[in-house]
């Protein structure tokens, strides 16, 4: 967007403008239904679940809307599937842990 | 001019953007990976303790819920605000591009006042980061990304001051700088949305 932006007048980038308020809004009521949903006392892996599901919706306006992802050029796409890549391995590492130090890690 | 750096405003022939922008982005892969570090021992510490909070009740009780709710909305609102100060620039106007970005500062301080009560509440109460794991996750993720925060208005406040003389030299080259520090600013604003309902409300 922000590179087609640039050949556009100040008029027609103007009417763009709409998207924001849109997820701008949108944001805000997600984070309304968040904190709702915890007020229901789901069980944990639900309450997780769904807390995580709308977390990541809501990043994923931000980044297209916002960060104007949605039209970005390649380079910029292949440093982030590089980054998803490394950051999902670096949220895997827990799960090759937790098994042998279930009870070797505790809370105080 | 002095000596120019190249594709500040042009995009590069091989990026296809301008060098700050591919800059600013390179930087973003590293914060996601150092985020990303910390959130995965959160992962790790909570799921090793047989009762997280370790000293019992839910994350929701011993937290703030309302405080963290008020402070995500202004996190929100500080992201449009960059959005509009840099639309403003873009439709050429700078005195609104003042007003948006004056808008985003405040609300950063907002966020900061916020968390000074919090945080405060928590230490009266003999909360430190060292009382236990949840503590200490909780004020080494929150205190970064504060940090961030502060890096932010620091940036932000710059565009909004002295910065905005480049205006006049460039107009091209300012809201591209504008961009980048939005970039910047909506990433802090997508940590938080991770960090709001795993710290409090799960």
């Amino acid at each position: 967007m922000a590179e087609h932006a640039q050949s556009e007048s100040p008029e027609e980038f103007k009417k763009h403008l709409g998207r924001y308020y849109v997820v701008f809004v949108a944001l805000l009521c997600l984070t309304a239904i968040t904190v709702g949903v915890s007020y229901l006392k789901l069980n944990r892996p639900l309450a997780i679940a769904v807390a995580l599901i709308i977390a990541t919706v809501k990043a994923g306006m931000v980044a297209a809307v916002f960060m104007h992802l949605i039209s970005e050029k390649k380079v910029i796409y292949a440093v982030l599937v590089l980054t998803a890549l490394f950051f999902a391995l670096v949220l895997l590492i827990p799960s090759f842990t937790a098994y042998e130090g279930h009870h070797i890690i505790t809370g105080t | 001019m002095e000596t120019a750096i190249p594709h500040l405003v042009e995009p590069h022939p091989v990026t296809g953007i301008p060098n700050g922008k591919f800059g600013i982005w390179l930087f973003l892969a590293s914060e996601v990976m150092l985020f990303g570090a910390l959130f995965s021992s959160y992962v790790l510490i909570r799921v090793g303790a047989p009762h997280w909070p370790p000293e019992g009740g839910l994350s929701s009780e011993v937290l703030n819920v309302p405080l963290g709710t008020f402070n995500t909305a202004v996190l929100i609102t500080s992201s449009i605000t960059m959005v509009l100060a840099w639309a403003s620039c873009k439709m050429g106007s700078l005195p609104k591009f003042k007003l948006w970005m004056a808008a985003t500062v405040g609300l950063a301080l907002v966020f900061l006042v916020v968390k000074y009560f919090e945080y405060s509440d928590k230490f009266h109460h003999g909360h430190f980061p060292s009382h236990d794991n949840f503590y200490g996750i909780y004020f080494v993720l929150t205190g970064l990304h504060g940090l961030h925060i502060v890096g932010g208005i620091v940036v932000n406040t710059y565009l909004l001051t002295f910065g905005s003389k480049l205006w006049n030299v460039d107009r091209e080259w300012f809201t591209n700088r504008v961009e980048n520090a939005g970039l910047y600013w909506h990433f802090v604003d997508l940590v938080w949305i991770f960090l709001f309902p795993s710290l409090y409300l799960l």
